[in-house]
């Protein structure tokens, strides 16, 4: 029975629905994993033990009495912004240290409808804010590969736990690449929803126009499983878009081939400053998908460079606002003061970390008046063309290919002291989020020493499928998903 | 140098939804404090708003009746300050797009009738109530997320009294329309006013001043006489009226500074990424404008036309909804409107102000009356018992009929009874008698007195009268 925290939501589910293992077993199997690895790896925040055994045994008792779903029984790892229901939803954040979620969101209530099992909340950029998990305030989390070295951010604890196979997958993030990011850091598949796609109601918002929420998983079929779970139309959220929910996890099979599918490549993501072995492995991929069958072109995306402007003016002005509710009047950290203005003060002073003062000063400034027009409107003219670019590139592709991040995952410490350095990470990324449309991060070689490279496969507007098709052919042709760090 | 007031009002109108703006809680004026609320309305990570469209049904139809245009393209924008009053420390309001655009209302001012004009009408979402005690501010969030509409008018009014009458229409028209019932005393309507004071003939308006959250009339108006005065002190002393919002003491009767301009909060509005711009489809307007009650004074030329009562009554009538509903109610069981229109204006409201009730609390149903009307028109009873009759079911309840017949008040018309009573009056009272041979016709009024005296007011007047001409001229 040993080795189940190895292996793939499509496999547990086969030993499952053949009686090979209960759900119990993988629970228990993935606690030792989480006791022996932990420790290291620093991915969780709160493991809820006992809790995640009476849901496996619950889920046990449901397959019994008949319930088969691909997401019975396996255990999930969340990010610590996700509201669970009687549990701590800290966003890695001082400020909400005491608060408990008095409601689920509606992610984790389709998790608990489809009878997944909750393990617990993992680490992350406090508010989502960061790209290497550094600016946790509740914890720190290293890669699985190197443990000197940074997950990614700032779903790290969410990318970090299943590469290091203490959680069969995890719920990440997405507001300018914070699911792919750690997933290519991390060597782990990670996808960012078309924006709409799926539910927001529950999620702590960074950038309510910009945050996704998505999987992080070993697999790609398994990112397909587990996305299909968590779509859908919610009424409790207004920018959730109904459309029809294909049946991402059966379109993938053992035909692996690309034939007749045109894949866009960007001049303009090759950018300076990139790391040659992750040229050398994106540009590996991009021939080896040809070899495949599919048609490669070229396209432009001429606004992407300017994504990180706009993205930190856009995001950081959402975020002003959504942040403000965190003032100690109603719950988490407060620090009295003789009247609410010096209450607010301490509290927030005391509560937020420097990146998440840093954005909110940002955002309070775009949108101040005699600002506004100059930047935050500025951004979102921009923000139309950047969406622009994706719409006219698509019409000569199915899909694009690109990096995920110039880099590998770095050292600790090599970034904080430079908030812009660390900006550069999301350039890859933000463009998807500003545009709303879907990508995949495949894992796709390594470099000399020996971190993961992360190749990005972008999709126009709810066209996961097709991403997640490239992303199958192309991971089952080759090994480097099956690669695991030694702990 | 003489001067006048520019006064223009930013009217708060609370509606009339089943649950909040953006939240399916409820809301019950005097609950436990918070006992309706949700993550949404108190603000919790996560939590997201979903609009409501019955407020923004009431909100396009309150446009509707004062004229305005519903903006075909809508959207939400957050205004963000700190108070602990909202829950988010923003509050989701419309900016640049509201769903009313325009508008224009006739209200009669003294006498004479004026035009005044709407900016625009926006919905928005209400703050929470805080109350503060010896060393502790205390916040109730029942009202948080409620449905609030504001009605922004021009700077189109110049007195105290322009102001009243304009506040007095707009709630009548909300009452008519069902969109709020403007109960001032439970805040569902409450006004900013802003003024400003120029010399007469000067083009630009003066330096404005904004008075905050006033809910009573005769607060409003003693607030705009006391600025106005101010103002004029202030520039006919050659001192100048400095940009700030003010807050009035009723106890003193005087405004004071809240905060200056410098002071002034920078709301740094941007578009609210929760939610998706409004658009009403054309014919959802078109079902909502087929909707649209009819207002007073559509309903004064009906009285008037249709019902025959005189101006004065069909006025006095539709001044308020609930009272004529009622005169509606009533019209369906009887013809005769004047006397429904006299017992609602006399008895009626003489009864509701001296036991201080709504006309929805009375005991006495339009029915009641329409029935009440029938005994009289059939000379069963007279028109005095009528009240007598309508007093006692308005503080008891009852059956006209059954009241009649059990206290025995249906008048003698029977012309051996009369007889008997006529007789007796001529014979005992020669002297009217021979005044009124010798062409006094008043005169016969007092045996006409004896008479009813006689039958303890039961004789039919009108038979009592024909009795004794017949008996004196024969």
């Amino acid at each position: 029975m040993a080795e189940l925290h190895k292996l793939t939501i499509t496999e547990l589910s086969e030993k499952l629905s053949a009686g090979e293992c209960t759900s119990v077993d993988i629970v228990t199997d993935i606690l030792s994993s989480i006791d022996a690895r932990d420790g290291a790896v620093g991915a969780y925040l709160t493991v809820d033990r006992d809790d995640a055994l009476d849901q496996a045994k619950m889920a046990d008792e449901a397959r019994t009495a008949g319930k088969a779903s691909p997401m019975l029984g396996i255990p999930v790892a969340i990010k610590d912004l996700l509201n669970v229901k009687g549990q701590p939803c800290t966003c890695s954040s001082k400020v909400l240290e005491g608060y408990t979620a008095p409601y689920d969101a509606t992610v984790i209530a389709k998790l608990r409808e489809a009878g997944a099992v909750l393990l617990g909340r993992v680490n992350m950029d406090e508010f989502a804010m960061g790209s290497s998990t550094e600016n946790a305030a509740l914890g720190k989390t290293s890669n699985p590969w190197n443990l000197d070295h940074v997950p990614g951010g700032s779903s790290g604890g969410s990318a970090a736990c299943v590469a290091a196979d203490e959680a069969i997958a995890s719920l990440g993030s997405d507001t300018g690449g914070s699911i792919r990011q750690p997933a290519a850091f991390c060597g782990s598949v990670g996808m960012k929803p078309t924006y709409g796609r799926v539910s927001r109601y529950g999620l702590t918002a960074f950038a309510s126009s910009l945050d996704q929420i998505g999987p992080i998983t070993k697999t790609v079929k398994d990112s397909a499983i587990l996305l299909e779970t968590l779509c859908g139309l919610d009424p409790m959220d207004s920018s959730s878009i109904d459309v029809e929910v294909p049946a991402l996890g059966e379109q993938l099979t053992d035909d692996t081939s690309l034939e007749g599918m045109k894949l866009g490549l960007p001049k303009e993501y090759f950018v300076e400053g990139m790391d040659p072995e992750v040229e050398k492995a994106v540009r590996d991929a991009v021939e080896h998908c040809k070899s495949l069958g599919a048609e490669i072109v070229d396209v432009s995306l001429p606004n992407a460079k300017y994504a990180i402007a706009v993205y930190y003016i856009i995001a950081t002005a959402e975020a002003s606002a959504n942040l403000a509710r965190f003032d100690g009047i109603r719950y988490g950290m407060r620090l009295d003061g003789k009247d609410p203005a010096e209450l607010y003060a301490k509290t927030r002073s005391a509560g937020f970390g420097q990146e998440v003062k840093r954005r909110i000063i940002l955002g309070t400034y775009v949108l101040s008046s005699g600002y506004y027009d100059a930047y935050y409107l500025k951004a979102q003219k921009v923000r139309t063309l950047i969406r622009s670019d994706f719409t006219e590139a698509f019409k000569t592709c199915d899909a694009i290919l690109s990096p995920v991040t110039p880099t590998a995952a770095y050292k600790k410490g090599e970034k904080t002291d430079d908030p812009l350095k660390m900006y550069l990470d999301d350039i890859l990324t933000t463009p998807v989020n500003l545009a709303g449309n879907c990508a995949l991060s495949v894992p796709c070689g390594f470099t000399s020493a020996g971190m993961p490279i992360g190749l990005q496969i972008i999709g126009d507007d709810f066209q996961e499928e097709t991403i997640l098709k490239v992303g199958h052919a192309y991971e089952q042709t080759t090994e480097w998903h099956k690669e695991r760090p030694s702990l | 140098m003489k001067y006048e007031a520019t006064i223009g009002l930013e009217t708060h109108v609370m509606q009339k939804t089943n649950s909040k703006m953006f939240c399916s809680c409820k809301y019950e004026y005097g609950a436990e404090p918070n006992t309706h609320v949700c993550p949404t309305c108190l603000g919790y990570p996560g939590a997201l708003p979903v609009m409501n469209e019955m407020a923004i049904e009431l909100c396009c139809k309150a446009g509707m009746l004062l004229g305005c245009e519903i903006n075909p393209y809508s959207k939400w924008d957050r205004k963000n300050y700190f108070y602990p009053d909202m829950a988010k420390n923003y509050q989701i309001t419309q900016a640049d797009e509201p769903l009313c655009i325009g508008g224009q209302v006739e209200v009669e001012v003294e006498g004479e009738m004026k035009t005044f004009t709407l900016e625009r009408i926006h919905q928005e979402e209400n703050a929470a109530k805080n109350t503060h005690v010896a060393g502790a501010s205390l916040v109730d969030y029942n009202r948080a997320g409620t449905a609030l509409m504001e009605i922004v008018s021009n700077p189109c009014m110049s007195s105290a009294e322009d102001a009243l009458a304009y506040m007095a229409y707009v709630k009548q028209i909300m009452q008519y329309g069902g969109i709020s019932n403007c109960d001032q005393e439970k805040g569902q309507m409450r006004s900013d006013v802003n003024i400003s004071v120029r010399p007469i003939g000067q083009k630009e308006l003066g330096e404005k001043v904004e008075i905050k959250n006033m809910n009573s009339f005769a607060f409003i108006k003693d607030a705009i006489e006391y600025e106005i005065d101010r103002q004029t002190t202030l520039l006919e002393s050659g001192g100048s009226v400095v940009q700030e919002t003010r807050g009035y003491d009723p106890d003193r009767g005087e405004t004071f500074t809240q905060r200056t301009k410098e002071n002034a909060h920078d709301y740094r509005y941007f578009p609210e990424p929760d939610l998706m711009p409004v658009q009403v489809p054309e014919e959802q307007l078109k079902q909502w404008r087929s909707e649209l009650p009819e207002l007073p004074a559509q309903r004064q030329v009906r009285y008037v036309e249709q019902l025959g009562l005189p101006e004065y009554d069909a006025g006095v009538l539709t001044a308020d909804m609930a009272t004529s509903d009622w005169f509606e109610q009533a019209m369906q069981h009887t013809k005769n409107a004047k006397a429904v229109s006299n017992f609602i204006m006399g008895e009626m409201m003489r009864l509701l102000s001296e036991q201080n009730v709504e006309i929805s609390e009375s005991k006495l149903t339009p029915e009641n009356l329409a029935e009440i009307i029938e005994l009289i028109d059939a000379k069963i009873i007279s028109t005095g018992a009528g009240k007598q009759v309508f007093e006692m079911i308005f503080n008891e309840g009852g059956e006209p009929k059954i009241i009649v017949e059990e206290k025995g008040m249906a008048q003698v018309s029977d012309d051996s009874a009369l007889e008997g009573w006529a007789d007796e009056a001529i014979a005992s009272n020669p002297q009217p008698v021979e005044e009124y041979k010798a062409g006094n016709p008043a005169s016969i009024n007092f045996l006409m007195g004896q008479v009813m005296k006689a039958s303890r007011g039961k004789a039919n007047p009108g038979a009592v009268m024909q009795m004794l001409k017949q008996k004196l001229d024969a």
